[in-house]
């Protein structure tokens, strides 16, 4: 019992000190599951991420706008896949991990289950949805976790163009034709509350954030970020000449900070909840993928095996 | 204008193949084909443009490499039918791959030898590319051959499938023939004996026989696709394709 | 109080969980982890990236290229599969590295020489 309580706090004393926490070392098993459920929901958001954008590919307005979102949306499923590479350091395959995504049991970002209708949703996305992301994962650089860490300054790095993609096709639209521009705030006007959702629930409703602090796997709370990002867009949104869909924003001198408007939590429960427009449709593509894909998973797991023998064979002869 | 005609069928080549590609994005038997199968693709858009803004610099009326993508109609298309083909389930794509980057493998190898410098540079830059399209599409082949019998069955399908789409590619249009009698592109024919001998090659390690089948019954060969007499599919192809630049026409994006 | 710590890493998550035996019908299909090194430019040393899966080396090379090398970062890999790898044990570390804190002599900063004898 004591050695027990003396590895606790050890691993404590090593976080509380900045010392990153690495495969091999001992850490409390919630300390583990806690990682493998935000890791894999990280990981999960990503690849059904791939899904509302992927819409647009074929329909990209110019080959330019094409090939950088077919680019961007291929550094997404490469997000994914360092993100489950970061996870399987904790003893959870990835296989398990698709499989409770399809199951119902993982969850992935609420985001992705909006729709993308028009094309100033791709930009919307990538400033919005992609700014907000950034946010939480700018802070995850520096996540207690060895490989979590790693993969976000990898992810990070990469994810700096996607951002400033959606923002270039917004302006874009905010200087074109009068079709063009109600095309873009109409956008802005769909996606803002849902962006703004992404941060989860309010920190007095938060149920994990406290223990997740103390152990520093997230760095900063839900409404923390969320205030950053409200004052990050307030201003940008000017360069656009469009606005935010919130009557009650305004500069508050006193605070340094904009005030803004309640969410619509039934909203965000009832999308969490699997209500939302396109909950069905995500996880039937995926599900669709996984299952088309058995039978070319198995063909190479088997020609891989028969060179394996050959190579032995050879060797024995 | 053969000279055109013919940056504009290497083009369309490349950007309908990539267009077919990019629609497993998301959608792929495992993550990591998934970005395999997207970085094709995104290789294929990236030469179609570089031939699409040779021939808007050929053209010279203030086209772009988006007015030849999204406003010509279903006839002005010159891209082979193969390219255009649905993609069917992972082991027909990877087979129109393997097909297609064997051709486009050849042609560009001797197009970076040819007269006209503009397409020589184009070729010999993308060639660097199909290598390893060729490489992998080929890997893969082999892999679902000689895998599971339910890949090989399927393999052997998606032969029976695609096969008479492979002709049209050695049967020169005419704007073919001029570039190559202009010294610009290779001869069809001897490209034919090398592709032929590549695809034994592949298909007799990947234990597939179909094709051997196929020749020996003398399949007939589909054509029409270099004078823009295309499959059904393509007219759906162009509908997304073009869609916006259809719906906001002029609109800067 | 009896309470059992899991402990998987690199090198030795078993067999199962790295996906190189058969289990059940249910994973019979997942292909090895590999772990990928690159070597940035020529003259430096190959460095752990990260993880994959592929079925067989020559794949595993191959999604290293798409995966970890979309922008240029690499000019060569390598693939080892997870299971290959033995790693030290971090209970281990006092012994294993700490001896090396009192040997300050070991580095050129303990030698305290005239100016005269300039950059050595």
């Amino acid at each position: 019992m004591s050695v027990l309580i003396n590895q606790e706090e050890l691993f404590q004393d090593r976080v509380d000190n900045e010392i990153k926490i690495e495969p091999r070392d001992w850490m409390p098993d919630a300390y583990r599951k806690t990682l493998v459920r935000q890791i894999s929901q990280h990981a999960h958001s990503e690849i059904v991420g791939m899904l509302p954008e992927g819409n647009w590919i074929s329909r990209a307005p110019s080959l330019k706008r094409k090939a950088i979102l077919l680019a961007k949306v291929q550094d997404e499923a490469g997000h994914g896949l360092y993100l489950y590479s970061a996870a399987e350091t904790l003893g959870t395959s990835r296989e398990q991990m698709i499989n409770d995504l399809h199951s119902g049991k993982a969850k992935y970002s609420s985001i992705f289950n909006y729709p993308t209708l028009t094309w100033a949703d791709i930009g919307a996305i990538g400033w919005l949805v992609d700014g907000a992301a950034i946010l939480n994962q700018v802070m995850l650089c520096r996540t207690s976790y060895g490989p979590y860490a790693r993969a976000m300054v990898r992810i990070c790095k990469e994810e700096s163009f996607h951002q400033r993609q959606g923002f270039d096709i917004l302006l874009t639209l905010s200087r074109g034709t009068p079709a063009q521009k109600e095309m873009c705030q109409d956008a802005i006007n769909r996606w803002w509350w849902p962006s703004m959702m992404m941060f989860g629930p309010r920190d007095s409703e938060s149920t994990n954030s406290d223990q997740s602090m103390k152990w520093k796997i997230k760095r900063k709370s839900n409404d923390e970020l969320r205030q950053n990002f409200v004052d990050m867009c307030a201003e940008q949104v000017k360069v656009l000449g469009m606005t935010l869909p919130d009557a009650d924003l305004k500069w508050n001198e006193a605070e340094g900070k904009y005030d803004f408007g309640e969410i619509d939590w039934d909203e965000f429960w009832n999308v969490v909840k699997g209500n939302g427009p396109c909950n069905k449709q995500r996880l039937d593509a995926r599900r669709k993928a996984w299952e088309e894909g058995e039978w070319v998973r198995e063909a190479a797991s088997a020609f891989a095996k028969k060179q394996q023998q050959k190579q032995k064979q050879d060797k024995a002869a | 204008m053969f000279l055109l005609n013919y940056t504009l069928y290497l083009a369309d080549n490349a950007l309908l193949l990539g267009h077919r590609n990019s629609e497993w994005c998301g959608h792929g038997p495992v993550l990591e084909q998934d970005i395999a199968i997207t970085n094709i693709s995104l290789d294929l858009i990236g030469q179609a443009r570089n031939f699409y803004q040779y021939a808007a610099l050929l053209k010279n009326d203030g086209s772009t490499e988006d007015t030849f993508a999204y406003t010509r109609d279903i006839r002005e298309f010159k891209n082979c039918l193969l390219t255009e083909l649905p993609n069917g389930d992972w082991g027909q794509t990877i087979l129109r791959q393997f097909l297609f980057s064997n051709y486009q493998y050849l042609l560009y190898e001797q197009l970076q030898h040819g007269h006209d410098q503009q397409l020589a540079a184009i070729a010999a830059k993308a060639l660097k590319e199909v290598t390893y399209h060729l490489r992998w599409s080929s890997e893969w082949v082999i892999r679902l051959g000689d895998g599971t019998e339910e890949s090989h069955r399927r393999m052997e399908q998606a032969i029976a499938e695609i096969w008479s789409y492979t002709g049209e590619l050695f049967i020169p249009a005419s704007y073919e023939l001029e570039a190559n009698a202009n010294g610009i592109a290779p001869d069809l024919k001897t490209l034919e004996v090398s592709w032929l001998q590549k695809v034994n090659e592949i298909f007799t390690a990947a234990s597939l026989s179909a094709f051997a089948k196929a020749t020996a019954d003398k399949v007939y060969m589909h054509k029409g696709g270099k004078q823009g007499n295309h499959t059904e599919y393509m007219g759906y192809i162009l509908a997304e394709l073009q869609f916006m630049q259809r719906a906001y026409p002029g609109a800067e994006w | 109080m009896s309470f059992q710590i899991r402990k998987f890493y690199y090198g030795d998550i078993p067999e199962d969980k790295a996906g190189g035996a058969i289990v059940s019908k249910q994973t019979a299909n997942d292909w090895p982890l590999w772990e990928i090194f690159i070597r940035s430019k020529q003259g430096l040393d190959h460095k752990h990236v990260g993880s994959l899966h592929a079925a067989d080396a020559q794949m595993a090379i191959e999604n290293a290229r798409d995966v970890y090398t979309r922008r240029m970062e690499g000019v060569s890999i390598w693939a080892v599969e997870s299971k290959h790898i033995h790693a030290s044990n971090p209970d281990e570390a006092t012994s294993l590295y700490e001896p090396a804190n009192d040997k300050i002599y070991r580095y050129p900063t303990f030698y305290d020489l005239p100016d005269e004898v300039g950059h050595m």
